[in-house]
């Protein structure tokens, strides 16, 4: 596995302009391995509503952005990671329209239709690490002349 | 010849630095006054620099005779707090980086320590180690309050940006009678969607608005939180009896919406033009192509 330059990263998440700073990371990441632009939003904005959990629910934390590749396609995953009072009921925290924090509860649920890979773990009182994966789509493939 | 040398007694490393930064002040500033940092920022005349460069070794010197050689905060620094805060916003306004200004500040210390080797040639080795030591310390030290002052100069700039972009990104713009138009621009954070808000629900008084459109073509990320702001305006609009249509929603962000599973409870357009088209045939104005003939 080869890595693409100035993709890996760790970014603290402290404050609302880090969230920007992460949004702008992720963006400019998936454009470099290659990501079309609506994989890209999609990608961002599961980062943009990933991070402010960390920051809302988790009192802060970091991200880590990792390139992955499987056979041709390149792949972008992130780990948001907090310190914080951890997820009770995870069931409940990923159905649509719950909240504990005032939003619309379309955060987590909906960061978890916008990737590829999902995977959520919680200590309540440890601290919660959600990792996710996006694959570059690959275009489809010209058909051959006979 | 140090003085304390003829009755056999080493002055304490401290003391013995800020004599010999009394001694040789004129010739410090004076090689001070050919480093990058003095003779770019002194540019009127090489005497303005050699004068700024005496200012900051009677600084070191009040501060070695505090005995304060570590403590960025010691009297003896705030008489040429502002002067380095100066020197230092001087140098990144002509484009360099904080790294660069903090080399600059580090190769003041060069010439200072060869004068001092060259002063305590006769002294007993170890003595001019301990000296040579507490000179560093002095200059690291003076190093730190410099960046200090250069970075909270720096804060002091990106705040006043910041207030700046919070006032100029929210022209409500009138399209025609009774219609407005806001376009939005860059992250939506909560200070900025409130300052949206308010400037909305004003122009929708001043302006007897019946439609009000929100253009988010600039809005690069429409995420929960955005998604929430935005419905919240739309609803106190609508309180005041303001229609609201959400423009500008590019093929990208329509998908994600449909995946964040956000449901926006708006009438919604591609683009301003047809937000406005939408708008004017709800007042009963249609638009009648002259090119086309009858509509």
């Amino acid at each position: 596995m080869h890595t693409a330059a100035g993709v890996e990263a760790c970014l603290p998440i402290r404050s609302d302009m880090d969230l920007v700073w992460v949004r702008q990371h992720v963006r400019q990441a998936a454009a470099r391995l290659g990501f079309g632009l609506v994989e890209q939003t999609k990608l961002v904005t599961a980062a943009s509503e990933l991070a402010r959990n960390t920051l809302v629910h988790g009192g802060g934390g970091q991200m880590e952005a990792r390139h992955v590749s499987s056979g041709a396609t390149q792949g972008l995953r992130l780990a948001f990671s907090d310190e914080g009072p951890g997820i009770a009921d995870l069931d409940q925290a990923l159905s649509d329209g719950y909240t504990s924090g005032g939003g619309l509860g379309m955060g987590l649920s909906g960061a978890r239709r916008l990737v590829h890979e999902f995977d959520i773990e919680s200590t309540p009182g440890a601290g919660t690490t959600v990792r996710v994966t996006c694959w570059a789509a690959q275009p489809p493939r010209p058909r051959e002349e006979v | 010849m140090p003085e304390h040398e003829a009755d056999g007694q080493l002055a304490t490393p401290t003391h013995e630095v800020r004599d010999f930064l009394h001694r040789r002040r004129e010739q410090i500033a004076q090689r001070w006054a050919d480093e990058p940092l003095f003779r770019t920022v002194f540019t009127v005349s090489r005497d303005e620099a050699v004068e700024a460069g005496k200012v900051v070794v009677d600084a070191l010197a009040q501060v070695a005779d505090s005995d304060q050689v570590e403590d960025p905060d010691a009297a003896g620094f705030s008489e040429v707090r502002e002067q380095l805060s100066r020197m230092g916003a001087a140098r990144s306004r002509a484009g360099l980086s904080n790294t660069q200004v903090s080399s600059e500040l580090a190769a003041l210390r060069p010439p200072v320590e060869n004068l001092l080797a060259a002063d305590l040639e006769q002294a007993p080795p170890e003595h001019l180690r301990a000296c040579s030591t507490t000179l560093t310390v002095l200059m690291g030290t003076l190093r730190l309050v410099a960046m200090q002052s250069a970075l909270s100069e720096w804060q002091a700039l990106s705040d006043r940006q910041r207030m700046q972009l919070l006032e100029v990104a929210t022209p409500v713009i009138r399209l025609w009678d009774g219609i407005v138009a806001v376009p939005l621009i860059g992250t939506l954070d909560s200070a900025r969607s409130q300052v949206v808000m308010e400037t909305l629900l004003n122009a929708v008084v001043d302006q007897h608005a019946r439609f009000a459109i929100l253009d988010i073509t600039g809005v690069p990320t429409v995420d929960s939180l955005v998604a929430q702001h935005l419905m919240k305006t739309v609803a106190a609009a609508r309180l005041m009896g303001a229609q609201c249509i959400v423009s500008g929603i590019r093929p990208a962000i329509a998908q994600t919406i449909v995946h964040l599973g956000l449901d926006l409870d708006v009438i919604t357009r591609a683009s301003l033009a047809d937000a406005l088209g939408y708008a004017l045939h709800e007042l009963g104005a249609d638009i009648v192509n002259p090119g086309a003939g009858q509509r």
